[in-house]
């Protein structure tokens, strides 16, 4: 059994009087990659905002590696190992290429070189651009370097919120296979996905969040199968 | 011409302590999209600082370079704590709670420093202290440049370079452009967002607390209320630039200056005060993003 690296117990999340998280519990172990399911608003990108500590938890408490991070600031979680590509990527439009990945630096200043030439291996096409705004960059490039970028902190544990959203179909194999080779390369992977098929196929396991609320979980393999998960979140229209 | 020459020089020294303050608005709104109204009042902290420490320091009696260098760091260096105080005490209680509640604050923080500095400085006008003796430096026909106008140009320049060094080649620079453009992203980074907005308080406080100085060089009558004028007019020096923008509020205040200058020279000088403000209402007007914003738009 490998060492739990990230749990979240009973997490209760409020926006005002909308409960978007409502008891959800979850854990990921050492070199997993797991994914979270489900439809727009369930509350996966509200899930991974509480555990990087953009949104505060009403209840319920978050685990990184042993320690309560339930109510750390966003900068001490991305220095305990835990780093967040948000959805819509976020690069800084005004910094060019390189300088958005030295931010991913910030917590791990003595080791940017390192950080780079790693960056570089993954998206060979980031050295290209180094010197080039990130505002410039195409949907495809903008996702490599958000990557690239939350990368360079080194973490253990790496959250990606929407990695294929918007991206034509062959740029979505291609950051799924890479998303593949950094959990390879041992990092743990929290991946949120609207595009089940594909999470599912790469994924340990799953959950499938619905209203709030865990719904599934299970061996990824094993919901790839299960007719409620093929009906609801990939298209089958026959499953039973 | 030489009329003309001699106005434009007096323009442009004017307006480069237009531009020292101006970037102390424009870099707080870059990363807190606030207003800091009370900026004016850290440029009056700057020039009183200065005028206590040469008095203290013995530097009034005894005008030297030294005496002026020794002035300057110690004014910024008040002012920096002051700034990166008002910052800690009435700006960051308010995070999160919109942005009408921090505006309102900083205009209470503006009346309680004048207030304040009325009641500590005495309302009456104080004469800063000649650190430099005034003479002429050099004389082309009618133009002449005085020591004392070279040295406002040149310190403001300097500290304008030294600024643009730290926003462009630094960490904390970095940081700071990073904030400005998406301050949940650069949190996600491991960037301690309060921190880099504290520091931008500091060097502001210390660009406006530089200006206080060379405007107590070159105009040396200073009063506690000396910030609300000056403090209004590099606000409109920021928003003609383009706020948010630092090169905007260099060539902003450079060039609200100088309209001033030809302004009080070629009109009258009743209309100084008002053109800056003709000027503002312009802008909004016809482009509010100033001269060198870049049209808002939608983050995707």
């Amino acid at each position: 059994m490998s060492e739990t690296l990230l749990e979240v117990d009973s997490l209760d999340v409020r926006y005002g009087a909308i409960h978007a998280l409502r008891g959800v519990s979850f854990e990921v172990k050492a070199g997993e990659i797991v994914t979270l399911i489900g439809s727009n608003g369930a509350g996966k990108s509200t899930l991974l905002r509480a555990i990087s500590g953009l949104v505060r938890p009403s209840s319920g408490r978050i685990l990184l590696r042993g320690a309560d991070v339930t109510r750390f600031a966003p900068e001490a979680i991305v220095a305990l190992g835990c780093s967040h590509v948000p959805e819509g990527r976020r690069i800084f439009a005004n910094l060019t290429v390189l300088e958005n990945l030295q931010m991913g630096a910030w917590a791990k200043r003595g080791r940017e070189a390192q950080g780079l030439e790693r960056a570089f291996a993954l998206f060979p096409r980031l050295r290209e651009r180094l010197t080039q705004a990130g505002g410039t960059l195409s949907g495809g490039e903008q996702q490599m370097l958000a990557i690239g970028r939350a990368l360079m902190a080194e973490p253990a544990v790496l959250l990606l919120d929407e990695p294929s959203l918007g991206l034509a179909p062959l740029l979505v194999r291609q950051i799924f296979s890479i998303v593949r080779e950094i959990n390879a390369q041992g990092t743990t992977v929290v991946l949120v996905e609207q595009n089940a098929h594909q999470a599912l196929g790469i994924a340990s396991r799953a959950y499938v969040l619905e209203t709030g609320a865990l719904a599934i979980s299970g061996l990824a393999s094993d919901l790839a199968r299960d007719p409620r998960v093929r009906r609801a979140y990939l298209g089958d229209e026959s499953a039973e | 011409m030489e009329n003309l020459l001699q106005q434009l020089l007096n323009g442009v020294t004017w307006g480069s302590i237009y531009a020292l303050i101006a970037l102390g608005y424009t870099m707080v709104y870059g990363v807190l999209r606030l207003i800091n109204f009370a900026h004016g009042e850290v440029y009056m902290m700057g020039a009183m600082s200065g005028f206590y420490t040469a008095h203290w320091l013995g530097f009034a009696r005894a005008p030297s370079v030294t005496g002026l260098v020794v002035v300057l760091v110690a004014s910024m260096l008040v002012c920096g704590l002051l700034g990166a105080a008002i910052e800690r005490i009435a700006y960051r209680p308010l995070r999160g709670a919109g942005r009408l509640a921090p505006l309102i604050t900083a205009i209470g923080v503006s009346l309680l420093l004048q207030n304040a500095g009325q009641l500590v400085f005495g309302a009456d006008p104080k004469f800063f202290p000649p650190l430099l003796q005034s003479h002429e430096v050099f004389r082309a026909g009618e133009v002449a440049v005085s020591n004392i106008q070279l040295t406002v140009l040149v310190t403001a320049l300097l500290l304008m370079g030294a600024l643009e060094y730290i926003v462009q080649r630094t960490r904390f620079g970095r940081a700071m452009r990073a904030v400005s453009y998406d301050a949940p992203a650069a949190a996600l980074m491991g960037v301690p967002v309060d921190r880099v907005i504290s520091g931008t308080f500091v060097l502001g406080s210390m660009l406006a607390a530089a200006a206080g100085i060379l405007v107590g060089l070159s105009n040396p009558k200073i009063d506690p209320l000396m910030g609300l004028m000056p403090g209004l007019k590099a606000f409109v020096a920021a928003v003609l630039g383009g706020i948010g923008s630092v090169p905007g509020a260099m060539v902003g205040g450079l060039l609200l200056g100088v309209i001033e200058t030809l302004v009080t020279g070629y009109l009258s000088s009743t209309y100084r005060d008002a053109i800056a403000f003709v000027i503002l209402v312009v802008i909004l007007l016809f482009r509010p993003t100033g001269l060198f914003g870049a049209p808002t738009t939608e983050k995707v």
